[in-house]
């Protein structure tokens, strides 16, 4: 088990070294396009040099990239160009806002897809299962830009209940989250709620099942002693994934409601160049993703015993 | 919790007029028509018949659990005198697990996966007796050391896929019998597991039954099994009992051309292949809704009479003997069929020839690398371990000759087949195959002229098939890759000729798998293993997927082809019945190490190595004038990352001499030419045991055969 963690861990720690090599690669190969992002198209070729020169980029490749990487883990991630100021100024809180929103997605999402897709699985072919297989495949494929606006237009617009934007220049208000997060819910929960599903139904017909109803336990106890812990392995690997979906897959929905979270930021970046904004989020990302697959395998491993043991 | 105080004193279950059908688009399809029994308590009863002929469907209508698209249609079933469909939920619930139980065909299956043994068997008491989680506890681990379980304390923290599957059937039979249940529904319970295990198993049901005084409605296709297990068996075909009574008496006198077809089928052991064969009953199971007008068998009836039999359908009547008053029996001709005669018995055929040497195996070791990452292994420098999966193999076969290897699951048979087919190579020894040694040649390093001459039948003719080409596709194409013919029209002249060679209509070349029956499949995979006209064929437990019927058709298609191609045959079988009817000589194996060999005739008579023995006694025998002595092995399979250090079966050996036996490798001994015997014990001892199996001469007196 202990092996298994460390391996695990040493592959998500190679994992982010090659990416970080791809993105340095990508982005500071050549010192001149780092020089005209971060001074502009319009500075003088002089004001270019002397910034490389002072930032170390006459230095070998293999050089700049062990410096960069060593800011890089001590959290320096160098300055923006569009905010003048140090990266992770601006980078930490907008991380935070976007785990705020985050979190009440999946605190909401998970129980609710999780709960519906155990109820339309246990008895396939039911209407309650025809009733949540239908409608969760009807909100999973209307696109979030889709449900923005129609949800916009009928709480904010027609209903007046709730506001437009999600800014919180007056600081945090729960009344601003509650659009961004249901927009994300309803995207999001068909599939987990689907794949919950089919899970569950395929748990239902095991024989494993038919000796638990056998056994003349009471159903409750089938299903919730019996069928839900098999049923759970497979969306759970799933579920992991949405956190990586979370974090980059919000560009829309933050954007759209003026929320100050990661994905707006990232979308900010891109389209002002800010090359050193753009490389600590993608980092940040890919961190998020490694590391929730790594918790993943090690948490399936604890819901599958047959993993476990071997 | 039976809710009714006064003490019940009946039958446990009277089943009346039962039928059960499926409801499905092409509309309802009747499983089981007019099923009648009684059972009194403490008594055994059996159903046999082939897959699909609604065995399994009795005993789940009984626990009224039949999915959702089955229901009872007419009669009752009805336990301890109520009525099973007037029940509600609730006191189904009730009496589910705890007055009825049941014991299933996969323990592995039946038992879940992510939960610990322990959890799963303590939920039985709380459930049904209320008790507190630590009574509960104790009963079980008192219920698991009751199956015979080493180590119940540790055994309730394990998850099932930690124990092996006898010890999995055990847990199951605990689980089973945890609540004392009045009556235990057993479908197919030993058929998953080896032939030492279910003898193991079936020892401790009949005592566990005997202990808590259930009775058993014991379900397989087992006549073997069903003969050592019940007092009476009812006998199905196509969804109806065709004939039922005391065990001995249908046994003895079978009075259905049904049952004596069956018997005719298994290879009991006065079967013998060239002057005994077995003869398979013709045509197939009719579909249910195929089923003919008036009695279901008579299409495969050689019996039936027109006019007669294909009327109405046909009743149950008293066959009334004196010895068995309940013997009944559904056909309409049975007193005029001459019943002695009736055994049916293929005509007697020419023995093979066995030519020159084609198979020579000399010292073939097969050892695997495992490579244990655990934290102990490291520090201990035990990283690479070694599986001996065959150790020091010598036999050889001659032309014609159909040797067999016998032994148990994780033995080596299967490792064994791969090193011959070149899927693996061997580490040590040569396999000479025509003079040619073959041991360390992968298979694609050989000829297709060598590849055509060594060729294999697989086990599960489902599996083996490629679904999305049809038969004549599949069978052409080994035909190319053999170099056997190039031409297209030749090709397809072969393809039609194999199908007839395997008895198979020639319009199924260009059918797919799908649309062919698992007897048919098994014979598409003999035709495409005999399109390169082999020299040497392995079957690798080619019957034991198949029904009886089927099992025995199949048999005599193998021999048959055999016979005329002069096919050496590799016949790899755990089933003792079918390698002594079948082979000419017998390898036994066990742990990777080969214990006896030597023509059937050596090995199936004294002396034995005790394992032989112990197989032997372990093997169900569908016979009630065989005596067999009773041998029953204890314990485990040792692993075979970790074997004995002396003889591989001194862990289990019922004539274990000593330390010897522990520490030193076995000397092979030799009572006759080509008949040697791995084993410390001396040749005179052996010499001295007494045979398993007693054929008595005397046939019991047949009172009522005529009336």
């Amino acid at each position: 088990m202990l092996i298994m963690i460390s391996k695990r861990i040493g592959f998500m720690v190679l994992t982010m070294l090659v990416v970080s090599i791809l993105l340095f690669l990508l982005l500071e190969y050549s010192p001149g396009n780092v020089a005209v992002k971060v001074l502009g198209p319009y500075s003088s070729e002089e004001a270019r040099q002397l910034w490389l020169e002072r930032h170390g980029y006459f230095e070998p490749l293999w050089w700049r990239y062990g410096s960069w990487l060593g800011n890089f883990i001590n959290g320096e991630f160098g300055d923006s160009v569009r905010f003048r100021v140090p990266v992770s100024e601006v980078l930490w809180p907008r991380l935070w806002n976007t785990a705020i929103l985050g979190f009440w997605t999946f605190a909401i999402m998970i129980p609710l897809s999780l709960i519906l897709g155990v109820l339309a699985g246990m008895r396939e072919g039911s209407r309650l299962d025809r009733i949540i297989s239908v409608g969760s495949i009807i909100t999973t494929s209307v696109p979030e830009f889709a449900s923005t606006v129609l949800l916009s237009a009928i709480f904010v617009f027609g209903l007046k209940w709730l506001p437009g934007t999600s800014s919180m220049t007056s600081g945090f208000e729960v009344k601003q989250m509650i659009l961004p997060v249901m927009v994300l819910i309803i995207y999001d929960f068909g599939y987990v709620a689907r794949m919950t599903r089919a899970s569950m139904a395929e748990v239902m017909t095991t024989h494993y099942i038919r000796t638990a109803i056998l056994k003349g336990l009471p159903y409750r106890q089938v299903i919730m002693k019996h069928a839900l812990r098999n049923a759970l392995i497979a969306p759970f690997t799933v579920i992991m994934l949405q956190i990586n979906w979370l974090l980059s897959g919000v560009i829309v929905v933050e954007f759209f409601f003026a929320y100050k979270g990661f994905g707006a930021l990232l979308l900010e970046a891109s389209l002002n160049q800010d090359i050193f904004v753009i490389e600590a989020c993608a980092m940040v990302a890919v961190f998020v993703a490694v590391a929730s697959q790594t918790i993943a395998d090690i948490g399936y491993t604890y819901l599958n015993p047959r993993i476990r043991f071997t | 919790m039976p809710d009714s105080v006064t003490p019940y004193d009946g039958p446990v279950l009277e089943i009346e007029d039962l039928c059960l059908s499926y409801y499905t688009r092409a509309g309802e399809i009747p499983a089981v028509v007019d099923f009648s029994a009684t059972l009194a308590p403490g008594e055994s009863i059996g159903l046999v018949g082939e897959s699909g002929c609604g065995k399994s469907t009795v005993a789940m209508a009984i626990m009224r659990y039949m999915g959702s698209n089955g229901d009872i249609v007419s009669g009752t079933v009805k336990f301890k005198g109520r009525d099973m469909a007037t029940l509600s939920d609730e006191e189904l619930r009730q009496i589910r697990g705890s007055e009825i139980a049941m014991i299933y065909q996969e323990p592995m299956a039946a038992l879940n996966p992510s939960l610990t043994i322990g959890s799963q068997l303590i939920e039985v008491p709380m459930t049904h007796d209320g008790v507190s989680k630590e009574e509960a506890s104790k009963r079980a681990i008192a219920m698991l050391a009751d199956v015979h379980l080493p180590d119940p304390e540790r055994l309730m923290e394990a998850y099932p896929h930690q124990i092996s599957g006898g010890q999995q059937q055990r847990v199951v039979i605990a689980m089973a019998l945890l609540s004392s249940p009045s009556l235990l529904l057993l479908d197919e319970p030993t058929t998953a597991l080896d032939v030492t295990v279910e003898a193991g198993i079936v020892e401790l049901i009949a005592e566990l039954s005997r202990k808590y005084n259930s009775s058993l409605l014991y379900i397989s296709h087992n006549l073997g099994l069903m003969l050592e297990v019940c007092d009476r068996i009812c006998v199905m075909y196509s969804g109806e009992v065709v004939e039922e009574g005391h065990i001995d008496s249908i046994f003895s006198w079978p009075k259905h051309p049904y049952t004596h077809g069956l018997f005719g089928c298994i290879p009991l052991p006065h079967a013998d292949k060239n002057a005994r064969p077995l003869k398979a009953i013709r045509g197939q199971l009719p579909l249910p809704h195929e089923r003919p007008q008036g009695c279901y068998f008579g299409p495969r009836c050689d019996f039936f009479k027109a006019g007669t039999c294909d009327q109405e359908s046909v009743r149950m009547s008293e066959v009334n003997t004196d010895d068995d008053p309940a013997h009944r029996v559904r056909c309409k001709l049975w007193n005029s069929i001459d019943h002695d005669a009736a055994i049916p018995m293929g005509d007697a055929k020419p023995p093979a020839e066995i030519g020159e040497t084609v198979l020579e195996i000399d010292g073939m070791q097969k050892y695997y690398e495992v490579r244990d990452t655990s934290f102990a292994a490291m520090i201990s420098g035990k990283g690479v371990r070694q599986v001996k999966a065959n150790e020091k193999i010598t036999f050889r076969a001659g032309r014609g000759e159909t040797v067999a290897i016998v032994g148990e699951s994780g033995c080596g048979k299967s490792t064994f087949a791969k090193v011959l087919m070149g899927l693996e190579q061997a580490t040590d020894g040569e396999v000479r195959m025509n003079g040619i040694d073959i041991g360390g040649m992968p298979v694609q390093s050989r000829s297709p002229k060598q590849l055509g001459s060594l060729q294999m039948v697989f086990q599960n003719p489902n599996d083996t098939l490629n679904p999305s080409l049809t038969i004549g596709a599949q069978i052409g194409r080994v035909i190319k890759k053999f170099g056997v013919e190039t031409d297209p029209v030749k090709i397809q002249e072969r393809v039609l000729h194999l199908l007839d060679v395997v008895k198979l209509p020639r319009d199924f070349a260009i059918r797919k798998p799908r649309q062919l029956s698992g007897g048919q499949k098994q014979r598409i995979g003999i035709a495409r293993a005999f399109a390169g006209n082999p020299a040497m064929v392995i079957a690798d437990e080619p019957i034991s997927a198949l029904d009886v019927s089927v099992a025995a058709a199949v048999t005599e298609l193998l021999t048959d082809i055999q016979r005329e191609n002069q096919t050496t045959l590799l016949f790899i079988s755990h089933d003792l019945s079918a390698v002594r009817y079948l082979a000419d000589r017998v390898v036994v194996m066990y742990l990777g190490m080969l214990v006896e060999r030597g023509t059937t005739d050596e090995v199936f008579s004294p002396p034995y190595h005790p394992y032989t023995e112990a197989l032997l006694s372990a093997v169900p025998i569908a016979d009630p004038q065989v005596e067999k002595r009773r041998i029953v092995l204890e314990g485990n399979l040792p692993s075979a990352l970790n074997p004995p250090k002396g003889c591989p079966f001194s862990t289990r050996c019922q004539r274990r001499i000593g330390e010897i036996c522990d520490n030193e490798p076995p000397p092979v001994q030799f009572n006759a030419d080509r008949h040697g015997i791995a084993c410390h014990i001396p040749m005179e001892e052996l010499r001295k045991v007494e045979p398993v199996i007693k054929v008595s001469d005397k046939k019991p007196d047949p009172a009522g055969a005529t009336p």
